[in-house]
């Protein structure tokens, strides 16, 4: 009964979101206010039947009923509840269900919050909304229904992969949904201006939060991932340039560029149908992401079991969205005025600058990711693309985008003063040239090109500091007037150093990992000991452990540091009968940023094990560096200057005229999944 | 600065910026694009010892050998032509006997593969789809391959 109730209210969200596509743009376009008031009521009924439908496949899922294919295959009675309920998505029909359900969820929010909206765009953008969720919804009730039933139901479900029975699955495919999906709510309202034929100063003030709140999630979303796959594939790997992530990344990089290509909308009027561009390609390329991950047309070290007709659909769905989004935009984008001026040396200069990188570095991910593809549909070879590839493209384009980051917030609008900035970066200029010597001092060996990345992220992070020290004149001004300017400050400023910090430190931690990290693979027998670094690893034995619904073989190791012993690590293989499979638990400790990283294979019969020991010097610093940007991100969103629907702030302006910063997150080698 | 002057430093900043990253791309794969071959196509193509290629097959029932230390023999077969593989280091996780691998490395003058990464998979019943392609076309694919995993015994019904 409830699996029917659920199917049946995803079939009647489909028509609602059907009606929710027509009947508003119709009313925008005859200018008829009853047909485009229907935009809010039919995106709020739409969320509520998802919600419903999805609630429904939930409930499946915690009474274990397993007369419902997908959860029979997925899920299985001595899992814990928290896996039964994380197994939604951990295969394909459940996630689109969270795909569709979150796409409905943000409709429902611009429904609810978009009080200040003008009606047409509100109907516009909420129709294009309609369009999206109509498309996937029809997409899941043909090809991927997670409803369907068994004639006898089995006893006993197939339990879930193992491989995603770990609490980073309750995070990491959430988040990341989050991020692609949020970028529809930018896509509808670029569609919808579009549509119009009008755009001015005020979209970007109301898309920004919505951009914002995108960007945030797939930043976590892309670490959370980076770190799941660093401590479960059992070799410490953060990122692999994996078709898979790299899905991930290109929306991230097209979506940071929307972000500050947004800013100098809002402010100068300028770059108004570069926004738009930008808007579609983040979106697009979430689409793509989708598409690329659910249709399994490419190798990867993350792929799962898929059926190509589904790629097929999603293909179409692509092709439909994408074209129409393009064609739409090559005939209305030259009716858009175009803006302000600006010289080539001003924050708007800066803002294009990185622009024109991430928007390239985006390229060459996209290229490096589909060429394969392409090349195999045209002439038949099989290639692959891998890192060095992404290391020597992606690479060399963030260099100077990293470099002229400091910059960007210390130049001026219109008219900036690039010898007056580089002044004010001479101290962190001269801080970063510490650190690079002091790199190159302390570690011998590695590549020689660490020491400079030290330098360059360190540069970064004094940068953002720097930034700040200027705006409250810390260094000129007594301390409690520094304060009070400090709290005067708009907290986009902060969110801004804080999301630059970020990258700074997400960078150094993939430097130090990369240049300076130690590995070592060897069997032990027990009694053994294995050194790394200044750690010695003591292999003291195995036991076995009894869990719901597998069984540990865990190897017992002692850490000793010189002669004082530091603590006890648990690595553990764990084999799950009811797949036939087992998964590497790595045991990781924490030295600081660093990390101690242990893991093991299959005990030998002369009782030595195969153990994997690494050594990852600053590693935590990367998704710390990525906890930084969501904060920088938060603060920026509380804002009150972008809060929705708040009036413009009634303070008078910080004595300063230059106007509050939006975030400006550059990208790294970012990590993800 | 006039508008149009602001247009081409714009334009010309733009197609500088562009003409490097098509310079870095085309560089990078010269030097770092790797071919993927069945056991077959590495016979039939010659492929030269030293050259970085993927190896894609079945792990050929019985021949896996752990040997002293973590040197682990296999051989990854198309049905017809079979490659011994030769490893160091711990194997991933679904690496089976009668199951589809993929082996990057490169061979040496005695025709063994040298493997330096054996690609992880995240599901059971997953194959690569090189590794499909390959014995499609040798004519040694079975479709249990495909379906191994994904159905209860009683059916599907509508």
């Amino acid at each position: 009964m409830i699996p029917e109730l659920g199917h049946y209210a995803l079939m009647l969200a489909f028509g609602i979101a059907l009606i929710q596509g027509t009947m508003p743009i119709v009313g925008a376009r005859t200018n008829d206010p009853v047909l485009m008031s229907m935009a809010v009521p039919t995106a709020l009924a739409q969320f509520a039947f998802i919600a419903i439908a999805f609630a429904a496949l939930a409930e499946c899922y915690v009474v274990s009923d397993f007369s419902v294919l997908n959860v029979y295959e997925n899920s299985n009675t001595t899992m814990p509840l928290i896996y039964r309920l994380t197994s939604i998505w951990g295969n394909h029909e459940g996630s689109m269900m969270l795909w569709v359900s979150i796409l409905a969820f943000f409709g429902a929010l611009v429904a609810v919050f978009g009080n200040n909206l003008p009606a047409m765009l509100k109907a516009n953008a909420l129709g294009v909304q309609g369009w999206i969720a109509a498309a996937f919804e029809l997409f899941i009730l043909t090809t991927s229904n997670p409803f369907l039933r068994i004639p006898n139901a089995p006893f006993e479900g197939r339990d879930l992969n193992p491989i995603l029975q770990d609490p980073g699955l309750a995070f990491h495919p959430p988040m990341l949904y989050l991020g692609y999906v949020g970028f529809s709510i930018t896509f509808s309202f670029a569609i919808a201006a579009l549509l119009e034929g009008r755009i001015d100063a005020a979209w970007a003030r109301w898309v920004r939060p919505w951009t914002l709140i995108a960007w945030m999630c797939l930043t976590l979303g892309i670490a959370g991932g980076s770190y799941w796959s660093y401590y479960e594939l059992g070799w410490g790997g953060f990122w692999f340039w994996d078709p898979v992530e790299n899905a991930s990344l290109m929306p991230w990089l097209a979506g940071t560029a929307l972000l500050h290509s947004a800013v100098v909308m809002e402010k100068r009027e300028a770059l108004k149908i570069w926004t738009i561009l930008l808007a579609i390609l983040a979106f697009s390329l979430s689409l793509v992401g989708t598409f690329l991950v659910r249709s399994g047309v490419l190798t990867s070290v993350h792929a799962f079991a898929v059926d190509p007709s589904r790629g097929v659909f999603i293909l179409i769905i692509l092709l439909i969205f994408i074209g129409g989004a393009l064609s739409l935009y090559a005939w209305r984008a030259p009716l858009l005025k175009q803006g302000g001026l600006f010289a080539p040396i001003s924050r708007e200069g800066a803002l294009v600058f990185n622009n024109l990188f991430l928007v390239t570095a985006c390229a060459t991910v996209f290229i490096g990711t589909l060429y394969p593809l392409a090349l195999q549909s045209l002439t038949g070879e099989k290639i692959s693309v891998g890192p060095p590839f992404f290391d020597l493209t992606f690479g060399p384009l963030f260099i100077p985008l990293m470099i002229a980051m400091p910059f960007g917030p210390l130049m001026g609008w219109k008219r900036g003063d690039l010898v007056g900035a580089a002044q004010r970066l001479l101290a962190a200029a001269i801080v970063a040239a510490l650190a690079m010597a002091a790199a190159f001092a302390i570690v011998r060996g590695g590549p020689v090109l660490a020491p400079l990345g030290v330098g360059v992220a360190v540069f970064v992070m004094a940068g953002a500091v720097t930034d700040i020290a200027e705006r409250t004149m810390i260094l000129r001004l007594p301390p409690r007037a520094a304060v009070r300017r400090a709290i005067g400050l708009p907290r986009s400023a902060w969110g801004t150093a804080a999301a630059h910090f970020g990258i700074g430190l997400t960078l150094l931690g993939i430097i130090g990992v990369t240049a300076w990290g130690s590995e070592r693979i060897a069997e032990v027998k027990p009694g053994g000991s294995l050194q790394i670094v200044h750690y010695r690893l003591t292999f003291d034995g195995v036991t076995h452990r009894t869990g719901p619904n597998y069984q540990d073989v865990v190897g017992h190791f002692t850490v000793h540091r010189g002669s004082e012993l530091i603590g006890v690590m648990k690595p553990s293989r764990r084999a799950f009968p009811d797949r036939g499979m087992a998964t590497t638990e790595a045991a990781l400790m924490s030295r600081g940023v660093s990390q101690l990283y242990v893991s093991i294979g299959d005990p030998n019969r002369d009782g030595s094990i195969p153990v994997r020991l690494y050594f990852k010097p600053y590693v935590l610093l990367i998704w710390l560096g990525a906890v930084f940007m969501f904060c920088g991100g938060a603060l920026s969103l509380s804002d009150r200057r972008l809060r929705v629907g708040a009036p413009r702030p009634a303070k008078a302006k910080p004595p300063k005229p230059e106007p509050p910063k939006p975030p400006k997150p550059e990208p790294t080698l970012q990590p993800a999944e | 600065m006039t508008r149009r002057q602001r247009r081409l430093v714009l334009i010309g900043g733009s197609l500088g910026v562009l003409a490097i990253a098509v310079a870095l791309m085309l560089n990078a794969f010269r030097s770092s694009i790797v071919f993927f071959n069945s056991p077959s196509d590495v016979v039939a193509d010659h492929v030269a010892e030293g050259t970085r290629i993927r190896l894609g097959g079945l792990v050929k029932t019985g021949s896996l050998v752990r040997g002293d230390g973590l040197h682990i023999r296999f051989e990854v077969t198309d049905g017809k032509t079979e490659i011994p593989v030769r490893y160091t280091g711990v194997l991933p996780d679904l690496f089976r006997e009668g199951q589809g691998v993929v082996a990057e490395g490169e061979l040496d003058r005695s025709g063994v593969f040298r493997a330096d990464t054996i690609l992880a998979k995240h599901d059971a019943t997953y194959m690569p789809k090189e590794v499909v392609d390959a014995l499609k076309k040798s004519g040694h694919w079975k479709d249990e391959y495909a379906q191994r995993a994904s159905l209860p015994v009683s059916g599907v019904s509508k």
